[in-house]
Order: structure tokens, then C-alpha cells, then sequence
């Protein structure tokens, strides 16, 4: 099936979804996903971020769709026009989006483990405003311990579902959901009832924010100052491939290794992320290749030690950075 | 007298009972549903009454029941919508509550349509004796051979379950509907696939409204071209409205559609004009979810011609000058009424109910709520209201069902029309806290219950 995505044609299968789509091509064409992942059954169409306009529905109905669509579940048809970077209504949404996934979230960053490497910290930076409008108390909870390896701050938590469907779909005996409806919804565990299985600390992979921590990492080192490794070793329960954070010869944490956009292809078990942190029990293969992309690297943190980076000064002209 | 058909037997004594309803030439359409006709010219009857869905969005009925994959050979369902919960809106309560029989009748000649063996009713939690009243109406339907195996000895079967909600609005909305009958979290799901291909248990699904339903069996008994006569254009049939607010006379109304909602409004038929002779300001014409209208806008549209209470007439003009017949909660604001006050209610209540799932809803209705509350209670600012019309373009058309259009049309349109009063409510907050806006021209100065 031919469809067209901001000007740039492709062919893919039927049954492909816009988003999936928008991923062969590559780059900046890409809507963003907050919710949507891809190993996930019944993920995606929740947080609202990667909608785009369907400026023609297919060659047989070539009128266009009259609101904007969600892309992660929508399916290509043959002849479909999608306008996602490429038309103001969508970047203006979006805009809206980025606003309300913040004004109940803490901007906590400063502390926050996941600040370098979390998905909101990207969108918020690419699509969001300077200033917050809202002037409101915020929605607060208390942080949980859900099991002995993972940490819960509801308070940061955007609602995407991921980490119930990794409790659903991946783990036996769930003990883990929302509770209450609308912006009182609450991740939970059936009355703080620890989460143990063996692949509960997916969840952890699998949240784009800063909410499930890891908390054999929690407070230890930040994620840039850190090496991520390739590595593996044999394991009766997953595959081993994950890949190893290391400063020196130490290995301060263990995740699975995510691809460009920021999935965990093959989810790995709690042994090999909790239990070994001696190098002797890994076989390292090398540096990471894929290097997601984040704040941190956008503004080329390497050079920004010695001066500013040339991008910012062209940046401050432009719209986006004019109250910076 | 206009033409009555849902509530033609209401003054009956007796006809809750099935004997008195049977009297009444009750469950004759299912004789003749089963005897004299095949399932498909029931839809063609149904398609050809020209009856559109009675619970707010007007989709033709029969169109509905056609997309409804038969060849398949899964099981198909017909399921009623009795969540009704939307503020202003109680006609569906009153039909079950006084003519169950009705309900009952309807759902058996649909399900003969659709050729469904099982129907559900998804009640309103908060309805709970009503749910008794269905429960009785329904044995006492198996009792007399309309309902259980083998019906009339045609070979037929059907049962009909009675569910009550949890007490969520949401769950009136069709795919949360069948989530919560699946006895899941009340979510709506994610459209295509709608239920006709995929809906109760993954099978083909036909959500109808109470009255939607109870239209039907006189569509079968007189024929669908003498219901399309009734009422005007491709609004067919009759209406239930239930009107509230300030007018002599509240109640539930059964009109013919095309009846001028200036007769709707003041003729002693129907509500008998507004309350103590005072002035209108404004109308909510279809439950809380649609645009509200200043008095000026309702009784004539922008071309000059008397507003009908239809489904064309009513949203004549987009949103910019008319609303929407939706589903019938006729809300009645005399001049003394605060529209602040009232948009803040409203938006307080899609707060409350909104299911949490998508972002911009979860976020938005509650940072509506809390801009609407500082205005209110006098701590707005004139930014405020920019920022509101910001923030419910940012959640219309952009949310999974439409619980987020719900919200965001009530702001939408109280600001459009009534903007001023919301300026008013930011520069004299002093006043805005002691009396409405409404009261400003009175000489006297009244303490409102509203004051906060």
C-alpha cells in the first residue's frame, strides 16, 4: 500500500498502522508516543501525543478525516495523505498535549532518576511551551514500594497503562492496576500488595516517565554520566541480551535494550536485572550502538563543556526559544 | 392533542402491570414480528421509519441494524443503553420506570431483527429499584410465553438480562458500555472496530438507546411509512424531552419533532413558559453536553426563521449560532441565572466522570473546572477566559470517544454567547460573590443561595 507521509511517499503492508509507518521512513517525521508500544498488546491511543491529520482517507475516499487521528492505532489505507510535522494544526495540538501531560506532573527532573532518558523530558523539549498556564495545586500521592525492586511515584506517573499491560501480559497473577477514575486514577497494587514475579521489572523499562524506579539505581548516578554496555549471559528464563550501565569497572544498572524509539525489544527477567551487578557474570560485547535520542544529546552535551552549542545560539532567534 | 406514541397508554392505571399493558394491544408486534415478517423487512421497516437514535448523536437506526455482520454466524447481541446519567436528561427513567412493558416488547421484536438469541439491558446503577421493575416486567413476559425458548412454537429463543451499572457516566457511552458488561474497567475502546463487527465479547453488537427501542414495536404494528409521516423532514417520529429549569411546568413531554420550541416552551401543553413570568435567557435544548443558547439565538435562528424542535432545525447554524437536539434534556435558564455558575457546574460534573484513560480529557476537565471555580468565586483573571477557550479547543475532537466534545462544548459555547458575563464576573468579584449576573438591572440586591 502506497501512502504518503509529510510529502515522503512508502510502501508498506496493509494492516500497517500510520505510526509504524511513519517509523520505516524514519526521522523527524515520526510522531512522537507516549502510550503506544509496540510489543504491547492493546497499547497505544491513551496519551494523544502522536495524533496527526489525515488530509485524504484513500484513493477511493479521498475526503479527509474530520478530526485528528491517533496514529499508533490508525491503519494505512491505500492512497492515504498524512500531514504530521507538516501542518500547524497538529503541531498546535500537540502543544495542547504536552500541557496537559505536565500540569499534574511534578517537574520533579532535577531529582528524578529517569531525567536524561525520559520520554516526557523529549516531548516536553520538542513540543512544549516555556511557561507553565496553569497556577493550580498539583496532584500529589505518596511514593509506594511495589515489591522489593521497584519504587512507585505516582505523582510523576502520565497514565500511558504500559506498565499494566506488562503486568497483564507478561506476568502471571495480577496483582497490579488503576484504581479510581479520570485525574484521581491512581497506579496501584490490589492494596499495596508487593508486585513478585520474575519479569515485573519490565515495568520499569516499559514506563516513559520517571514513575517506576529502579531501586537499586534510584539515587546512585545520573544516566549520562553512565556507559551503556551490550552484554549477555546465559539465563534459563529470558534471552540474557541486555545491556549494562557502567562508570569504570562498576555496573550501577541492568535494562533491556531498547531500540530508536525507545522499546524494549525483548523484555528480560528480574534475575538478570537485579541480581547480577559483578561484571565476572556478563560476557560484554561492546558499547551500545543505538543511542536514544534524549535532551541531553540534542543539545550536544559533549560540546556544550567546552561552549555553547552553536544550535542554541541559532535557536534563540527563532520562535520556540523567544522568551528562553 | 399531537400524536403519541411512546406514551399513548401512560395514563392507564395499571399499565406497569402486563396484564393492562397486554389489554392495551401490548406484545402484538411480536406476533406479528414472528409470524407475519423475516428479519429483514423488520430493518427495512426500521430503515424506512427513518427513527434515528434517541440517545443523543441521531444515527439512523436501521442503518445501524444493517451493518450488523450476519453471515458470519458468530452470535450476535443486542444490548439497550439504559446509562442514562446526563444532567438534564431523565425521559429514559420515566419510560422504564412507568411503561416497562414498552421497553421489554421493543427489545424482543429488535432482537427478532437482529436475530439475536441474548439481550442485554445496561442499566444505571443508581437505578437500582427501576432494575426490580424490569426484572418483574421480565418475568412476567416469560410467564406469559413472549420470552424464554421456543417463543409463540416459532423456534425462537431469547433471553433478556438486566445489568445495572457501577454509577460511572461514562459506561453510557457504547464501547465502555460493553467494556463494563464484560465485567471490565469501564474504558471506551478504541473506534474501528465499532460493535457492529466487534463488540460484546468480540461479537457483533447492536447498542440502542431505551426510547430508540421502545419506538420500535409501533414502527412494526403500524408500518414504517406511517412513522416517517410523523414529524418533519428527516427528523421522523416523536421525542421525549424531559424539560427542567425555571418553567411552570417540568416533565417529561412526548412531542412530534418539528413542534416550534416557542410553542414547546410556553404553550400550556407542554412546559407553560418560564417560571414567576420571568425573562429567558438561556436554553440547554438536549442535555448538558450540547451548546447552550441565549434566548434570542433559540427562538429564531441566524437566517430569522422560527427555530423547530429538530434534529435539523436545532443545529442550524454549526455551533457558532444553533446546538443540538441530543438527547433531549431541556434545560431552562430564566434571567436571573448565573451562566458561570452553571458552565462550572457542568464542568465539575465531566470532571467527576471522566474515565481517566486519554490525556487531554483526564487533565483538561479538571483544569476547566478549577479556572471556572476561580471565576466563580471571584478570583479570576480577564486572561482566564482566553485560557479556557484555549484549553477546550485543545480537548475537542481530540480525545477517544466523545466524553471530551461533551465537555468542551458546554465552555465553548457559554463563552462564545455569554462572554461578557464571564468579564463581569473578573472585574466586579465583589459583586460576582453576592448576586448573579442576571440580577444586575433589578434594583433590590438579592443574597443568592449560590454565594460561596
Amino acid at each position: 500500500m502506497k501512502v504518503t507521509i509529510d510529502n515522503i511517499e512508502i510502501e508498506v503492508e496493509a494492516g500497517t498502522t500510520i505510526m509504524n509507518a511513519a517509523r520505516k521512513v524514519g526521522g523527524e517525521i515520526v510522531p512522537p508516543a507516549m502510550c503506544y508500544y509496540t510489543s504491547l498488546k492493546g497499547s497505544g491511543g491513551k496519551c494523544r501525543a502522536c495524533l496527526v491529520k489525515v488530509s485524504q482517507g484513500s484513493t477511493a475516499d479521498p475526503r479527509p478525516m474530520p478530526k485528528l487521528v491517533a496514529s499508533c492505532c490508525t491503519t494505512v489505507q491505500e492512497g492515504m495523505v498524512v500531514q504530521n510535522i507538516t501542518s500547524p494544526e497538529v503541531l498546535e495540538t500537540r502543544k495542547g498535549i504536552v500541557e496537559f501531560l505536565l500540569i499534574n506532573h511534578p517537574l520533579d527532573c532535577p531529582i528524578c532518576d529517569q531525567a536524561g532518558e525520559c520520554d516526557l523530558q523529549n516531548f516536553a523539549f520538542d513540543h512544549g511551551r516555556q511557561k507553565t498556564r496553569y497556577d493550580f495545586e498539583r496532584r500529589t500521592f505518596d511514593v509506594i514500594n511495589i515489591g522489593e525492586d521497584i519504587k512507585l511515584h505516582m505523582t510523576r506517573c502520565i497514565l500511558c497503562y504500559r506498565c499494566t499491560m506488562v503486568a497483564d501480559q507478561l506476568t502471571d497473577g495480577r496483582e497490579h492496576g488503576i484504581l479510581w477514575r479520570g485525574d484521581k486514577s491512581e497506579i496501584s497494587t490490589y492494596i499495596q500488595k508487593a508486585v513478585e514475579n520474575d519479569f515485573s521489572g519490565n515495568m520499569i523499562d516499559v514506563c516513559p516517565v520517571g514513575a517506576l524506579t529502579d531501586k537499586h539505581f534510584r539515587f546512585r548516578n545520573r544516566v549520562w554520566f553512565l556507559n551503556p554496555m551490550d552484554a549477555h549471559r546465559d539465563c534459563k528464563k529470558c534471552s540474557g541480551k541486555v545491556v549494562l550501565w557502567m562508570r569504570g569497572e562498576e555496573i550501577y544498572r541492568v535494562t533491556g535494550r531498547k531500540d530508536q524509539h525507545a522499546e524494549l525489544k525483548e523484555f528480560i527477567c528480574n534475575d538478570c536485572r537485579f541480581e547480577n551487578y559483578d561484571t565476572k557474570n556478563w560476557t560484554i560485547e561492546g558499547p551500545r550502538e543505538i543511542e536514544n535520542e534524549s535532551v541531553i544529546n540534542s543539545n550536544h552535551y559533549e560540546e556544550g563543556t567546552k561552549a555553547l552549542p552553536k544550535e542554541l545560539f541559532s535557536k534563540l532567534n527563532n520562535e520556540k526559544w523567544g522568551d528562553f | 392533542m399531537a400524536k403519541k406514541i411512546l406514551l399513548e397508554h401512560i395514563d392507564k392505571p395499571g399499565i406497569k402491570s402486563y396484564e393492562v399493558y397486554r389489554q392495551q394491544g401490548g406484545y402484538n408486534s411480536v406476533e406479528k414480528a414472528l409470524r407475519e415478517m423475516k428479519p429483514a423487512d423488520i430493518v427495512e421497516e426500521v430503515k424506512k421509519s427513518g427513527l434515528r437514535g434517541r440517545g443523543g448523536a441521531g444515527f439512523p437506526t436501521g442503518m445501524k441494524w444493517s451493518f450488523i455482520d450476519k453471515k458470519s454466524g458468530n452470535l450476535r447481541y443486542l444490548v439497550c443503553n439504559a446509562d442514562e446519567s446526563e444532567p438534564g436528561t431523565f425521559k429514559d427513567r420515566f419510560l422504564m420506570e412507568f411503561i416497562p412493558h414498552l421497553l421489554i416488547e421493543g427489545m424482543i421484536t429488535s432482537s427478532i431483527a437482529l436475530e439475536s438469541n441474548l439481550g442485554f439491558i445496561y442499566i444505571r446503577g443508581e437505578f437500582r429499584w427501576i432494575k426490580t421493575i424490569l426484572e418483574n416486567a421480565i418475568a412476567e413476559a416469560r410467564a406469559a410465553g413472549w420470552l424464554g425458548h421456543n417463543i409463540l412454537g416459532t423456534g425462537y429463543s431469547l433471553e433478556l438480562v438486566v445489568h445495572p451499572g457501577a454509577g460511572a457516566y461514562i459506561c453510557g457511552e457504547e464501547t465502555a458500555l460493553l467494556e463494563s458488561l464484560e465485567g471490565k474497567r469501564g474504558l471506551p475502546r478504541i473506534k474501528p472496530p465499532f460493535p457492529a463487527v466487534k463488540g460484546l465479547y468480540g461479537n457483533p453488537t447492536v447498542v440502542n438507546n431505551v426510547e430508540t427501542i421502545a419506538a420500535v414495536p409501533w414502527i412494526i404494528n403500524n408500518g414504517g411509512d406511517a412513522y416517517a409521516k410523523i414529524g418533519i423532514g428527516r427528523s421522523t417520529g416523536t421525542k421525549l424531552i424531559s424539560a427542567c429549569g425555571n418553567i411552570n411546568k417540568p416533565g417529561v413531554y412526548e412531542i412530534e419533532l418539528g413542534l416550534q420550541v416557542d410553542e414547546f416552551l410556553n404553550s400550556d401543553e407542554y412546559c407553560g413558559g418560564v417560571l414567576d413570568g420571568k425573562m429567558l435567557k438561556a436554553v440547554v435544548a438536549g442535555g448538558s453536553s450540547v451548546p447552550i443558547l441565549p434566548a434570542e439565538l433559540f427562538f429564531k435562528t441566524k437566517k430569522g426563521e422560527p427555530r423547530l424542535m429538530s434534529y435539523e432545525s436545532l443545529s442550524d447554524g454549526g455551533f457558532e449560532s444553533g446546538t443540538m437536539l441530543g438527547s433531549g434534556g431541556f434545560i431552562v435558564y430564566d434571567e436571573d441565572q448565573c451562566i458561570v455558575r452553571n458552565t462550572w457546574n457542568f464542568t465539575r460534573f465531566y470532571h467527576h466522570e471522566s474515565c481517566g484513560q486519554c490525556s487531554p480529557c483526564r487533565e483538561g476537565t479538571g483544569w476547566m473546572e478549577k479556572v471556572l471555580h476561580n471565576l466563580e468565586s471571584g478570583h479570576g483573571k480577564l486572561s482566564d477566559v482566553d485560557l479556557l477557550w484555549d484549553i477546550q479547543k485543545k480537548i475537542d475532537g481530540n480525545t477517544i470517544c466523545p466524553l471530551g466534545d461533551a465537555a468542551a462544548w458546554p465552555v465553548a459555547s457559554a463563552i462564545r454567547h455569554f462572554r461578557e458575563e464571564f468579564e463581569w464576573h473578573v472585574e466586579h468579584p465583589h459583586d460576582a460573590q453576592k448576586r448573579n449576573y442576571g440580577l444586575l438591572k433589578s434594583t433590590k440586591e438579592y443574597f443568592v443561595a449560590s454565594a460561596i
